[in-house]
């Protein structure tokens, strides 16, 4: 167990300061405006989720188009966790980790016997299913359109029985303890550290090396011998898991399961993330996610008169015009944004941000090498 | 019997989408080898072509008519639309036929679109791997479908069919079954001819032209008709125009029955993947038979003999039958070896 825990120094100080930097985020998020709790309880459980895709994505370089089912999953089970046991949080997320487990051992099974575009339309096949099928005759479970939510009459047999129920609807809590405002938020911090400190120990291990290995060529080591599927269907259960588990945040942070969490947006949303911010990476992932999530909030909140006073400097008659053409990009319009944002990084910058600070710190240091941005090159596992 | 018959008429005009979609896809993925995961929002702008064109040809000049008095009493306007004061009867006629006349609009404006998409983006990705194709032409879908959100709106826009063909047709009585029996909207049996009819002439053209055969050469062996002299690489650039003007066609002509909005094209892209797929990656005629397919397995799905069996098939029948073929014949129904294969 100690073997576990031992990590080179380099590793120990690249999450040192990644824990730091996550704790510190009330500090450093309000002059950029977003250190409210629930963005920011948002900014955790999206970088979970991304880390996980990236370890079946980056690693493997297998495209699944699917994950959003797992995260689906992960909330329905979490909710049903609170409906009948217990409002306790530990269970809850336990419980979702293992079923999102389940899901995903059994689709990855299945889509893992294809590769490359097949495997991506396969994913997608199963995830649009459970989609379909949340929405229309699995409603008993899932509630359908309205959504899954706590009601007086819940059970909750174990919280009955250790108390007296109170009034109205309860709120999540940890071993008794409710969380309010900014607690939440440390929680889901607490997890994403936790979560990053095992996908830095499954990148630096010979597992994740078996699965990159996958990645820069399947053939070649399927014929020097090595079964690739397991470690494949590995990894995918590993992402499948943390997509669970961020499913049970979500579900922790509001007590509410939607269908909607596993429709193929949101799956390709994932993609974007781990895209955005760079393939493969440790914490590229974590920067798409934040990236994504940050502008989400920030560029769908603009509106006309933010963008006068932003545009404030600009001759009148022009102000006008500015005003119009970025109003298209902001608000309602982000998507747009986003869209373009995604081809640009894709035709320019292909691995993402990290790829582009790696060039830059090339450009100054003369340490980062400029070569190792085509390593980082997304390859399908063909 | 006559419930079979019905359900498989009404997958016949779905089937004919999925299999324009479908043929779209499979041309540009068997030119340029590019996975475009755009291809559902070309269709979704050709359903914009016939919306913009009956946008245009509405425009209205406003008369204000002094003599007569509205109800509430102020000067009666007259709006007569400008197509009706310059053409006269022609003008009503071109209204009314809206749908069928913006194929005329729509060939060149698809045309166009498709050619500046793959020369202005596309043409980078030929070497780059799938992945990276499926995730530009993503985002290219996102930027497409928010820049008609921002023309047209977020709502669906209805677009009439004409008035000669709302109705339905007694197709049971052709048969020689009792009448009123089975009968099948005019316009969805119009679009079933309409998406045969493409269908056929795109074949046609690959078989049978000097071009088409130039290009099915390309699709078998790039390199060598490259060495041959030919510029091999033109042609491919006008048949991902001709694959946009296909998907668009299809678009502009589903109107009627789906009021088109923004996100209709990825509503259809993810099934045409599948369609693709079930047909074999790469087979031209394996998605066509896979879009009719399909059609009328979804048809056959929402009967309510088969829900009350297998509760909620309908929703899933697609992606079952797709997980079903993947796994059972990874090529699909007619693919070719080697083909995104390890």
């Amino acid at each position: 167990m100690l073997q576990f825990f031992n990590v080179p120094r380099r590793d120990l100080l690249t999450f040192l300061a990644f824990s730091a930097v996550v704790l510190a985020m009330p500090l450093w998020l309000s002059p950029l405006g977003a250190a409210y709790p629930g963005l920011m309880q948002k900014f955790a459980i999206y970088a979970i989720f991304a880390l996980g895709f990236n370890i079946l994505f980056g690693l493997t370089g297998y495209l699944s188009f699917g994950h959003a089912a797992f995260v689906g999953v992960g909330s329905y089970t979490a909710v049903w966790s609170f409906k009948l046991l217990t409002m306790d949080v530990l269970p809850a997320m336990v419980f979702a980790v293992v079923v999102a487990g389940g899901f995903s051992l059994v689709i990855g099974y299945l889509s893992l016997r294809r590769s490359g575009i097949y495997f991506s339309i396969l994913t997608l096949a199963f995830a649009q299913m459970c989609y379909s099928l949340a929405y229309s005759v699995l409603t008993p479970i899932t509630n359908g359109e309205t959504s899954l939510q706590l009601t007086l009459r819940d059970p909750r047999i174990i919280d009955t029985a250790l108390a007296p129920r109170g009034e109205g609807l309860p709120s999540a809590s940890i071993l008794g303890h409710v969380f309010s405002g900014v607690e939440g938020f440390y929680f889901c911090a607490v997890m994403l550290i936790v979560g990053f400190f095992i996908s830095q120990k499954i990148f630096s291990s010979p597992f994740g090396m078996m699965l990159r290995a996958i990645k820069s060529n399947q053939v070649r080591m399927n014929y020097t011998g090595f079964n690739t599927r397991p470690y494949a269907l590995t990894a995918f259960v590993i992402s499948g898991m943390y997509a669970g588990l961020a499913g049970a945040l979500l579900a922790v942070t509001d007590p509410l399961a939607g269908a909607e969490r596993m429709q193929w947006t949101a799956s390709g949303e994932v993609v974007l993330m781990t895209i955005l911010g760079g393939v493969g990476t440790l914490i590229g992932p974590v920067i798409g996610a934040w990236l994504i999530k940050y502008f989400e909030n920030i560029f769908s909140a603009f509106n006309e008169q933010v963008l006068h006073r932003v545009f404030d400097w600009v001759p009148d008659g022009l102000e006008d015009i500015v005003v119009l053409i970025t109003s298209k990009f902001v608000g309602e319009g982000w998507h747009l944004t986003l869209g373009l944002l995604f081809v640009l990084i894709v035709v320019f910058l292909p691995g993402g941000v990290m790829e582009g600070v790696r060039r830059i710190a090339g450009l100054f240091g003369r340490r980062g090498k400029p070569s190792s941005g085509a390593a980082m090159r997304v390859q399908p596992a063909e | 019997m006559e419930a079979l018959l019905a359900q498989l008429l009404n997958g016949l005009d779905k089937g004919g989408a999925y299999a324009l979609i479908a043929l779209g896809l499979t041309l540009v993925f068997g030119t340029l080898g590019v996975v475009n995961f755009a291809h559902g929002a070309l269709f979704m702008l050709g359903a914009f072509c016939a919306v913009a064109f009956r946008q245009l040809i509405t425009l209205e000049s406003i008369t204000i008519d002094p003599d007569q008095l509205s109800p509430w009493g102020t000067p009666l306007e007259i709006k007569t639309p400008l197509a009706q004061t310059w053409f006269g009867e022609w003008g009503s006629f071109i209204v009314e036929y809206s749908v069928p006349l913006s194929i005329v609009f729509a060939i060149p404006v698809m045309l166009l679109i498709g050619i500046a998409m793959e020369r202005g983006l596309i043409k980078h990705f030929y070497k780059r791997p799938h992945a990276e194709q499926i995730l530009v032409t993503f985002g290219l879908a996102i930027v497409l479908q928010e820049v008609v959100k921002a023309i047209f709106g977020a709502n669906p826009i209805s677009q009439p069919m004409p008035s000669a063909l709302q109705g339905a047709a007694d197709v049971g009585s052709w048969l020689g079954l009792a009448p009123n029996m089975v009968t099948y909207p005019w316009w969805r049996l119009t679009y079933f001819v309409f998406s045969i009819g493409v269908l056929s002439a795109v074949f046609a053209f690959l078989r049978f032209t000097t071009f088409g055969m130039v290009v099915r050469a390309g699709m078998v062996d790039r390199e060598t008709v490259g060495i041959l002299g030919i510029n091999i690489g033109r042609r491919f650039t006008i048949m991902f125009g001709i694959a946009a003007v296909v998907a668009g066609l299809a678009g502009v002509m589903y109107t009627p029955l789906v009021p088109p909005n923004y996100h209709l094209g990825m509503d259809f892209l993810v099934l045409s993947f599948v369609v693709v797929v079930v047909g074999g990656m790469g087979s031209l005629p394996g998605a066509v038979a896979a879009g009719f397919l399909l059609g009328i397995l979804q048809s056959f799905a929402s009967m309510n003999e088969v829900k009350s069996i297998l509760p909620g098939i309908d929703q899933i029948i697609i992606y079952l039958t797709a997980v079903v073929i993947l796994l059972v014949r990874p090529r699909g129904l007619l693919g070719r070896r080697g083909v995104m294969e390890s």
